[in-house]
Protein backbone atom coordinates (compact mmCIF):
# COMPACT_ATOMS: atom_id res chain seq x y z
CA UNK A 1 0.00 0.00 0.00
CA UNK A 2 2.64 2.69 0.87
CA UNK A 3 4.79 1.61 -2.28
CA UNK A 4 1.77 2.27 -4.15
CA UNK A 5 1.39 5.68 -2.86
CA UNK A 6 4.85 6.75 -2.96
CA UNK A 7 4.62 5.22 -7.38
CA UNK A 8 2.46 7.32 -7.99
CA UNK A 9 3.06 10.51 -5.69
CA UNK A 10 7.10 10.46 -5.74
CA UNK A 11 8.96 8.37 -7.98
CA UNK A 12 7.77 7.22 -11.19
CA UNK A 13 4.65 9.27 -10.21
CA UNK A 14 3.87 13.19 -9.68
CA UNK A 15 7.00 14.31 -8.26
CA UNK A 16 9.02 13.04 -10.48
CA UNK A 17 7.46 13.33 -13.85
CA UNK A 18 6.71 16.70 -13.30
CA UNK A 19 10.36 17.42 -12.77
CA UNK A 20 10.94 15.83 -15.54
CA UNK A 21 8.15 17.84 -17.77
CA UNK A 22 9.25 20.84 -16.53
CA UNK A 23 12.76 20.41 -17.30
CA UNK A 24 11.48 19.28 -20.71
CA UNK A 25 9.18 22.38 -20.94
CA UNK A 26 12.67 24.33 -20.48
CA UNK A 27 14.23 22.39 -23.07
CA UNK A 28 11.75 23.23 -25.54
CA UNK A 29 11.62 27.04 -24.45
CA UNK A 30 15.42 26.86 -24.74
CA UNK A 31 15.74 25.24 -28.27
CA UNK A 32 12.94 27.40 -29.76
CA UNK A 33 14.66 30.50 -28.45
CA UNK A 34 18.31 29.53 -30.01
CA UNK A 35 16.43 28.59 -33.59
CA UNK A 36 15.11 32.24 -32.98
CA UNK A 37 18.61 33.50 -32.39
CA UNK A 38 17.55 34.47 -29.31
CA UNK A 39 19.21 33.15 -25.48
CA UNK A 40 16.62 32.03 -23.61
CA UNK A 41 15.27 31.49 -19.89
CA UNK A 42 17.29 29.77 -17.33
CA UNK A 43 16.66 25.93 -16.73
CA UNK A 44 14.34 26.77 -13.56
CA UNK A 45 12.07 28.97 -15.45
CA UNK A 46 9.32 26.85 -15.17
CA UNK A 47 9.53 26.07 -11.97
CA UNK A 48 9.19 29.99 -11.10
CA UNK A 49 6.39 29.85 -13.69
CA UNK A 50 4.67 27.82 -11.40
CA UNK A 51 5.69 28.79 -8.19
CA UNK A 52 4.17 32.39 -8.90
CA UNK A 53 0.85 31.06 -10.58
CA UNK A 54 0.38 28.89 -7.20
CA UNK A 55 0.66 32.81 -5.51
CA UNK A 56 -1.94 34.23 -7.43
CA UNK A 57 -5.62 35.11 -7.24
CA UNK A 58 -7.94 32.77 -8.73
CA UNK A 59 -10.85 34.03 -10.76
CA UNK A 60 -14.17 31.49 -11.30
CA UNK A 61 -16.11 33.49 -13.85
CA UNK A 62 -19.58 34.17 -13.18
CA UNK A 63 -21.93 31.39 -13.96
CA UNK A 64 -19.20 29.24 -14.57
CA UNK A 65 -20.52 25.69 -13.14
CA UNK A 66 -18.08 23.45 -10.55
CA UNK A 67 -16.67 21.52 -13.49
CA UNK A 68 -14.95 24.69 -14.09
CA UNK A 69 -12.38 23.97 -11.46
CA UNK A 70 -12.50 20.05 -10.94
CA UNK A 71 -11.92 19.36 -14.52
CA UNK A 72 -7.44 20.50 -14.77
CA UNK A 73 -7.28 18.51 -11.53
CA UNK A 74 -8.80 15.26 -13.95
CA UNK A 75 -6.61 15.75 -16.34
CA UNK A 76 -3.53 15.81 -13.82
CA UNK A 77 -4.98 12.75 -11.85
CA UNK A 78 -5.08 10.78 -15.20
CA UNK A 79 -1.59 11.93 -16.54
CA UNK A 80 0.09 11.38 -13.28
CA UNK A 81 -1.37 7.71 -13.56
CA UNK A 82 0.28 7.41 -17.02
CA UNK A 83 2.87 8.57 -15.63
CA UNK A 84 3.46 6.01 -13.29
CA UNK A 85 2.46 3.30 -15.31
CA UNK A 86 5.15 3.64 -17.84
CA UNK A 87 7.73 3.99 -15.04
CA UNK A 88 7.07 1.25 -13.04
CA UNK A 89 7.07 -0.70 -16.57
CA UNK A 90 10.31 0.53 -17.50
CA UNK A 91 12.03 0.09 -14.29
CA UNK A 92 10.61 -3.68 -13.75
CA UNK A 93 8.87 -4.84 -17.20
CA UNK A 94 7.55 -8.35 -15.44
CA UNK A 95 5.53 -6.03 -13.04
CA UNK A 96 2.70 -4.83 -15.37
CA UNK A 97 -0.62 -6.09 -15.49
CA UNK A 98 -2.67 -7.80 -18.46
CA UNK A 99 -4.27 -4.88 -20.73
CA UNK A 100 -2.09 -2.03 -19.48
CA UNK A 101 -1.72 -0.48 -22.75
CA UNK A 102 -5.12 0.04 -23.42
CA UNK A 103 -6.02 1.25 -19.80
CA UNK A 104 -2.59 3.90 -21.08
CA UNK A 105 -4.62 4.38 -24.21
CA UNK A 106 -7.90 5.70 -22.32
CA UNK A 107 -6.11 7.69 -19.47
CA UNK A 108 -4.12 9.80 -22.27
CA UNK A 109 -7.58 10.81 -23.66
CA UNK A 110 -8.94 12.34 -20.73
CA UNK A 111 -6.70 15.52 -20.57
CA UNK A 112 -8.06 16.43 -23.49
CA UNK A 113 -11.54 15.94 -22.05
CA UNK A 114 -10.62 17.77 -19.28
CA UNK A 115 -9.56 20.58 -21.22
CA UNK A 116 -12.92 20.38 -22.98
CA UNK A 117 -15.32 20.45 -20.22
CA UNK A 118 -13.41 22.96 -18.39
CA UNK A 119 -13.25 25.49 -21.12
CA UNK A 120 -16.85 24.73 -21.76
CA UNK A 121 -18.00 25.36 -18.25
CA UNK A 122 -16.05 28.76 -18.24
CA UNK A 123 -18.84 30.68 -19.44
CA UNK A 124 -16.83 32.57 -21.93
CA UNK A 125 -17.15 32.44 -26.13
CA UNK A 126 -13.78 32.08 -27.34
CA UNK A 127 -13.22 29.29 -24.94
CA UNK A 128 -15.94 27.53 -26.11
CA UNK A 129 -15.13 27.96 -29.58
CA UNK A 130 -11.37 26.59 -28.41
CA UNK A 131 -12.87 23.55 -26.66
CA UNK A 132 -14.96 23.00 -30.24
CA UNK A 133 -11.78 22.62 -32.09
CA UNK A 134 -9.90 20.76 -29.46
CA UNK A 135 -13.05 18.38 -30.06
CA UNK A 136 -12.59 17.78 -33.02
CA UNK A 137 -9.22 17.66 -33.55
CA UNK A 138 -9.51 14.61 -30.61
CA UNK A 139 -11.65 13.12 -33.13
CA UNK A 140 -9.10 13.42 -35.55
CA UNK A 141 -6.10 12.20 -34.28
CA UNK A 142 -7.21 8.86 -32.13
CA UNK A 143 -7.86 7.09 -35.32
CA UNK A 144 -4.48 7.46 -37.02
CA UNK A 145 -2.81 7.01 -33.01
CA UNK A 146 -4.54 3.33 -32.10
CA UNK A 147 -3.99 2.07 -35.69
CA UNK A 148 0.07 2.64 -35.15
CA UNK A 149 -0.87 1.48 -31.97
CA UNK A 150 -2.48 -1.86 -32.99
CA UNK A 151 1.15 -2.12 -35.47
CA UNK A 152 2.91 -2.58 -32.61
CA UNK A 153 0.45 -5.15 -31.10
CA UNK A 154 0.76 -7.40 -34.18
CA UNK A 155 4.29 -7.36 -34.16
CA UNK A 156 4.68 -8.37 -30.47
CA UNK A 157 2.09 -11.48 -31.26
CA UNK A 158 -0.98 -9.83 -30.21
CA UNK A 159 0.15 -8.98 -26.50
CA UNK A 160 -1.32 -5.51 -24.97
CA UNK A 161 0.75 -5.78 -21.95
CA UNK A 162 3.62 -3.26 -22.01
CA UNK A 163 6.04 -5.50 -20.07
CA UNK A 164 5.70 -8.09 -22.71
CA UNK A 165 5.70 -5.84 -25.60
CA UNK A 166 9.31 -4.76 -23.95
CA UNK A 167 10.34 -8.56 -23.37
CA UNK A 168 9.39 -8.76 -27.25
CA UNK A 169 11.30 -6.10 -28.20
CA UNK A 170 14.32 -7.38 -26.05
CA UNK A 171 14.36 -10.50 -27.40
CA UNK A 172 13.66 -9.70 -31.33
CA UNK A 173 15.05 -6.41 -32.06
CA UNK A 174 12.75 -3.13 -31.69
CA UNK A 175 9.47 -2.59 -33.93
CA UNK A 176 11.07 0.09 -35.33
CA UNK A 177 13.52 -1.94 -37.45
CA UNK A 178 10.76 -2.90 -39.79
CA UNK A 179 9.05 -0.61 -42.91
CA UNK A 180 5.68 -1.11 -40.69
CA UNK A 181 7.42 -0.18 -37.93
CA UNK A 182 8.61 2.80 -39.21
CA UNK A 183 5.99 4.32 -40.75
CA UNK A 184 3.77 3.38 -37.54
CA UNK A 185 6.54 5.96 -35.78
CA UNK A 186 6.02 8.67 -38.19
CA UNK A 187 2.63 8.32 -37.77
CA UNK A 188 2.45 8.19 -33.80
CA UNK A 189 5.03 11.28 -34.00
CA UNK A 190 2.95 13.08 -35.87
CA UNK A 191 -0.32 12.05 -33.84
CA UNK A 192 1.74 13.00 -30.25
CA UNK A 193 2.47 16.90 -31.72
CA UNK A 194 -1.55 17.01 -31.59
CA UNK A 195 -1.50 14.95 -28.68
CA UNK A 196 0.52 17.60 -26.86
CA UNK A 197 -0.91 20.55 -28.47
CA UNK A 198 2.16 21.61 -30.26
CA UNK A 199 2.84 24.27 -32.86
CA UNK A 200 1.00 22.91 -36.15
CA UNK A 201 -2.16 21.55 -34.32
CA UNK A 202 -2.42 24.07 -31.46
CA UNK A 203 -5.87 25.86 -33.10
CA UNK A 204 -7.02 25.22 -29.80
CA UNK A 205 -5.50 27.49 -27.89
CA UNK A 206 -4.13 30.04 -30.70
CA UNK A 207 -3.01 32.95 -29.13
CA UNK A 208 -3.20 34.94 -31.73
CA UNK A 209 -6.65 34.50 -32.52
CA UNK A 210 -8.77 33.09 -29.97
CA UNK A 211 -6.44 34.74 -26.70
CA UNK A 212 -5.50 31.16 -25.17
CA UNK A 213 -9.08 29.57 -26.31
CA UNK A 214 -9.62 26.93 -24.08
CA UNK A 215 -7.26 28.01 -20.87
CA UNK A 216 -8.83 31.72 -21.74
CA UNK A 217 -10.81 32.04 -18.06
CA UNK A 218 -8.35 30.13 -16.02
CA UNK A 219 -6.06 31.81 -13.61
CA UNK A 220 -3.94 30.71 -10.57
CA UNK A 221 -4.08 27.51 -9.09
CA UNK A 222 -6.04 26.05 -11.88
CA UNK A 223 -3.72 27.41 -14.62
CA UNK A 224 -1.15 25.94 -12.90
CA UNK A 225 -2.70 22.48 -12.73
CA UNK A 226 -3.13 22.76 -16.83
CA UNK A 227 0.63 23.80 -17.09
CA UNK A 228 1.57 20.86 -14.61
CA UNK A 229 -0.92 18.44 -17.27
CA UNK A 230 0.88 19.65 -20.51
CA UNK A 231 4.37 19.13 -18.73
CA UNK A 232 3.67 15.63 -17.42
CA UNK A 233 2.31 14.82 -20.53
CA UNK A 234 5.31 16.28 -23.18
CA UNK A 235 7.24 13.63 -20.38
CA UNK A 236 5.32 10.46 -21.01
CA UNK A 237 3.95 10.83 -24.57
CA UNK A 238 7.67 10.34 -25.46
CA UNK A 239 8.50 7.54 -23.01
CA UNK A 240 5.31 5.97 -24.30
CA UNK A 241 6.20 6.09 -28.07
CA UNK A 242 10.12 4.52 -26.74
CA UNK A 243 8.61 1.95 -24.77
CA UNK A 244 6.34 0.83 -28.27
CA UNK A 245 8.44 1.24 -30.92
CA UNK A 246 12.30 1.58 -29.64
CA UNK A 247 12.29 -0.50 -26.68
CA UNK A 248 15.24 -2.71 -27.05
CA UNK A 249 17.87 -1.01 -25.01
CA UNK A 250 16.18 0.95 -21.93
CA UNK A 251 19.41 1.24 -19.20
CA UNK A 252 19.26 4.83 -17.63
CA UNK A 253 21.36 6.98 -20.38
CA UNK A 254 20.09 5.38 -23.53
CA UNK A 255 16.56 5.88 -22.43
CA UNK A 256 17.54 9.62 -21.75
CA UNK A 257 19.17 10.13 -24.87
CA UNK A 258 16.82 8.77 -26.56
CA UNK A 259 14.09 10.53 -25.63
CA UNK A 260 16.22 13.85 -25.51
CA UNK A 261 16.34 12.92 -29.36
CA UNK A 262 12.69 12.54 -29.74
CA UNK A 263 11.94 15.67 -27.85
CA UNK A 264 14.11 18.23 -29.64
CA UNK A 265 12.60 16.50 -33.02
CA UNK A 266 8.94 17.52 -31.87
CA UNK A 267 10.46 20.50 -30.99
CA UNK A 268 11.60 21.33 -34.42
CA UNK A 269 8.76 20.03 -36.08
CA UNK A 270 7.00 22.72 -33.92
CA UNK A 271 9.10 25.48 -34.72
CA UNK A 272 9.30 24.97 -38.69
CA UNK A 273 5.76 24.75 -39.15
CA UNK A 274 3.00 27.33 -39.06
CA UNK A 275 -0.42 26.65 -37.57
CA UNK A 276 -2.81 24.74 -39.66
CA UNK A 277 -6.63 25.87 -39.75
CA UNK A 278 -9.04 23.14 -37.67
CA UNK A 279 -10.73 21.90 -41.50
CA UNK A 280 -6.96 21.13 -42.60
CA UNK A 281 -5.93 19.25 -39.49
CA UNK A 282 -9.09 17.21 -39.86
CA UNK A 283 -8.19 16.75 -43.55
CA UNK A 284 -4.54 15.96 -42.61
CA UNK A 285 -5.14 13.35 -39.94
CA UNK A 286 -8.35 11.60 -41.96
CA UNK A 287 -6.58 11.96 -44.93
CA UNK A 288 -3.05 10.70 -45.63
CA UNK A 289 -2.41 10.03 -41.91
CA UNK A 290 -5.24 7.28 -41.70
CA UNK A 291 -3.67 5.96 -44.84
CA UNK A 292 -0.02 5.75 -43.86
CA UNK A 293 -1.39 4.19 -40.78
CA UNK A 294 -3.48 1.33 -42.59
CA UNK A 295 -0.69 0.53 -44.97
CA UNK A 296 1.47 0.22 -42.36
CA UNK A 297 -0.92 -2.39 -40.40
CA UNK A 298 -1.36 -4.20 -43.75
CA UNK A 299 2.62 -4.24 -43.74
CA UNK A 300 2.77 -4.92 -40.37
CA UNK A 301 0.17 -8.34 -41.34
CA UNK A 302 2.40 -9.52 -43.87
CA UNK A 303 5.41 -9.72 -41.72
CA UNK A 304 7.60 -6.75 -42.77
CA UNK B 1 11.01 39.13 1.66
CA UNK B 2 8.26 36.39 0.29
CA UNK B 3 8.85 33.32 -2.08
CA UNK B 4 5.54 35.06 -3.62
CA UNK B 5 6.37 38.62 -4.68
CA UNK B 6 10.15 36.76 -6.11
CA UNK B 7 8.59 34.36 -7.97
CA UNK B 8 6.83 37.00 -9.50
CA UNK B 9 9.77 39.55 -10.55
CA UNK B 10 10.98 36.06 -11.96
CA UNK B 11 8.53 35.87 -14.31
CA UNK B 12 6.14 38.42 -15.35
CA UNK B 13 3.58 37.67 -18.27
CA UNK B 14 2.43 40.85 -19.72
CA UNK B 15 -0.76 41.36 -21.44
CA UNK B 16 -0.97 44.26 -24.42
CA UNK B 17 -3.76 46.60 -24.80
CA UNK B 18 -3.76 49.59 -26.57
CA UNK B 19 -5.85 51.87 -26.01
CA UNK B 20 -7.59 54.57 -28.27
CA UNK B 21 -5.43 57.20 -29.90
CA UNK B 22 -2.08 56.08 -30.67
CA UNK B 23 0.37 56.04 -33.58
CA UNK B 24 1.55 52.35 -32.55
CA UNK B 25 4.53 53.13 -32.47
CA UNK B 26 5.25 52.26 -28.63
CA UNK B 27 3.86 49.01 -29.41
CA UNK B 28 6.62 48.61 -32.32
CA UNK B 29 9.32 49.62 -29.38
CA UNK B 30 7.54 46.94 -26.67
CA UNK B 31 7.57 43.77 -29.62
CA UNK B 32 11.18 44.55 -30.01
CA UNK B 33 11.94 43.70 -26.75
CA UNK B 34 11.37 40.17 -27.64
CA UNK B 35 13.41 40.06 -30.42
CA UNK B 36 16.87 38.83 -30.45
CA UNK B 37 18.72 42.08 -29.93
CA UNK B 38 16.67 42.69 -26.63
CA UNK B 39 15.02 39.15 -25.56
CA UNK B 40 13.28 39.86 -22.41
CA UNK B 41 12.58 36.16 -22.77
CA UNK B 42 15.84 35.89 -20.74
CA UNK B 43 14.09 37.06 -17.31
CA UNK B 44 11.08 34.91 -18.06
CA UNK B 45 8.95 38.08 -19.31
CA UNK B 46 7.00 36.82 -21.99
CA UNK B 47 3.62 38.14 -24.43
CA UNK B 48 0.32 36.56 -23.02
CA UNK B 49 -2.84 36.11 -24.66
CA UNK B 50 -5.53 36.26 -22.02
CA UNK B 51 -5.62 38.90 -18.85
CA UNK B 52 -6.62 36.37 -16.80
CA UNK B 53 -2.86 34.74 -17.30
CA UNK B 54 -1.41 38.36 -16.75
CA UNK B 55 1.06 39.62 -14.18
CA UNK B 56 1.72 42.89 -15.84
CA UNK B 57 -1.31 44.88 -17.91
CA UNK B 58 0.76 47.35 -20.35
CA UNK B 59 -0.83 50.52 -21.44
CA UNK B 60 0.04 52.82 -24.66
CA UNK B 61 -1.90 55.14 -26.11
CA UNK B 62 -3.90 57.82 -25.34
CA UNK B 63 -7.40 57.32 -23.62
CA UNK B 64 -9.91 57.67 -25.54
CA UNK B 65 -13.69 58.04 -24.31
CA UNK B 66 -15.12 54.21 -26.03
CA UNK B 67 -11.55 52.62 -24.70
CA UNK B 68 -11.80 53.86 -20.85
CA UNK B 69 -14.60 51.56 -19.45
CA UNK B 70 -12.94 48.72 -21.31
CA UNK B 71 -9.23 49.93 -19.78
CA UNK B 72 -11.11 49.56 -16.30
CA UNK B 73 -12.92 46.30 -16.89
CA UNK B 74 -9.28 44.68 -18.12
CA UNK B 75 -7.63 46.30 -15.16
CA UNK B 76 -10.69 44.79 -12.79
CA UNK B 77 -10.19 41.10 -14.74
CA UNK B 78 -6.74 40.87 -13.86
CA UNK B 79 -5.85 38.56 -10.91
CA UNK B 80 -3.64 40.13 -8.11
CA UNK B 81 -1.11 40.74 -7.68
CA UNK B 82 -0.50 42.30 -10.84
CA UNK B 83 1.21 45.84 -11.88
CA UNK B 84 0.06 48.73 -14.02
CA UNK B 85 3.01 49.79 -16.34
CA UNK B 86 2.44 53.05 -18.48
CA UNK B 87 4.33 53.64 -21.97
CA UNK B 88 4.64 56.62 -23.89
CA UNK B 89 3.54 60.03 -23.53
CA UNK B 90 0.30 59.70 -24.59
CA UNK B 91 -0.06 56.98 -22.20
CA UNK B 92 1.14 59.19 -19.28
CA UNK B 93 -0.36 62.67 -19.82
CA UNK B 94 -2.06 62.10 -23.08
CA UNK B 95 0.85 63.82 -25.48
CA UNK B 96 -0.27 65.76 -28.51
CA UNK B 97 -3.84 64.66 -28.11
CA UNK B 98 -4.36 66.41 -24.54
CA UNK B 99 -6.53 68.69 -26.04
CA UNK B 100 -9.12 66.73 -28.04
CA UNK B 101 -12.43 66.32 -27.53
CA UNK B 102 -11.99 62.59 -27.45
CA UNK B 103 -9.59 61.66 -24.13
CA UNK B 104 -11.24 62.71 -20.94
CA UNK B 105 -8.60 62.34 -18.78
CA UNK B 106 -5.18 61.02 -18.69
CA UNK B 107 -5.07 57.01 -17.86
CA UNK B 108 -3.33 57.46 -13.98
CA UNK B 109 -6.92 59.44 -12.91
CA UNK B 110 -8.75 55.81 -14.19
CA UNK B 111 -6.87 52.97 -12.98
CA UNK B 112 -3.68 52.95 -10.17
CA UNK B 113 -0.04 52.99 -12.37
CA UNK B 114 2.75 51.70 -11.18
CA UNK B 115 5.20 52.32 -13.76
CA UNK B 116 5.45 55.54 -16.18
CA UNK B 117 8.13 55.34 -19.12
CA UNK B 118 8.13 58.46 -21.05
CA UNK B 119 8.84 58.83 -24.23
CA UNK B 120 7.67 59.06 -27.98
CA UNK B 121 7.97 56.57 -28.28
CA UNK B 122 10.57 55.90 -25.65
CA UNK B 123 13.63 53.42 -26.55
CA UNK B 124 13.52 49.72 -25.67
CA UNK B 125 16.55 50.21 -23.50
CA UNK B 126 14.16 53.04 -20.89
CA UNK B 127 11.94 50.13 -21.46
CA UNK B 128 13.89 47.89 -19.76
CA UNK B 129 15.53 50.33 -17.69
CA UNK B 130 11.92 51.14 -16.36
CA UNK B 131 11.59 46.93 -15.40
CA UNK B 132 14.42 47.00 -13.77
CA UNK B 133 12.88 50.01 -11.00
CA UNK B 134 9.83 48.36 -10.59
CA UNK B 135 11.27 44.77 -10.05
CA UNK B 136 13.27 46.51 -7.33
CA UNK B 137 10.79 48.09 -6.12
CA UNK B 138 8.68 45.19 -5.65
CA UNK B 139 11.25 43.40 -4.04
CA UNK B 140 11.58 46.31 -2.03
CA UNK B 141 15.60 46.55 -2.63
Amino acid sequence: MIKIFFNYLIFPGFLFSACVGLIAGWIDRKVTARIQWRVGPPWYQNFVDIVKLLGKETIVPAGAKITFLLSPVLGLLSTILVATILGVTVRLPLESFAGDLIVVLYLLIIPAIAIIIGASSSHNPLASVGASREMKLVLGYELPFILSIIVVIIKSAGSIQIGSILNHQINFGSNLASFSGILAFLVAIICMQAKLGFVPFDMSEAEQEIMAGVFIEYSGLPLAIFKLTKAILLYTMPLLLIILFWGRDLTPLVLIAKYTALLVTIILIKNTNPRLRIDQALRFFWGPITALAIIAVILALLGL
Amino acid sequence: MNLKLKALTKSLWVFHLCIGGSCNNCDIEILDLLTPRYDVERFGIMLIGSIRHADVLLITGSLSRKAAPRAKRLYEQMPKPGVVVAVGSCALGRGIFKDSYNTPCPLDELIPVDLYIPGCPPKPEAIIAGIVKLIKKVRGV
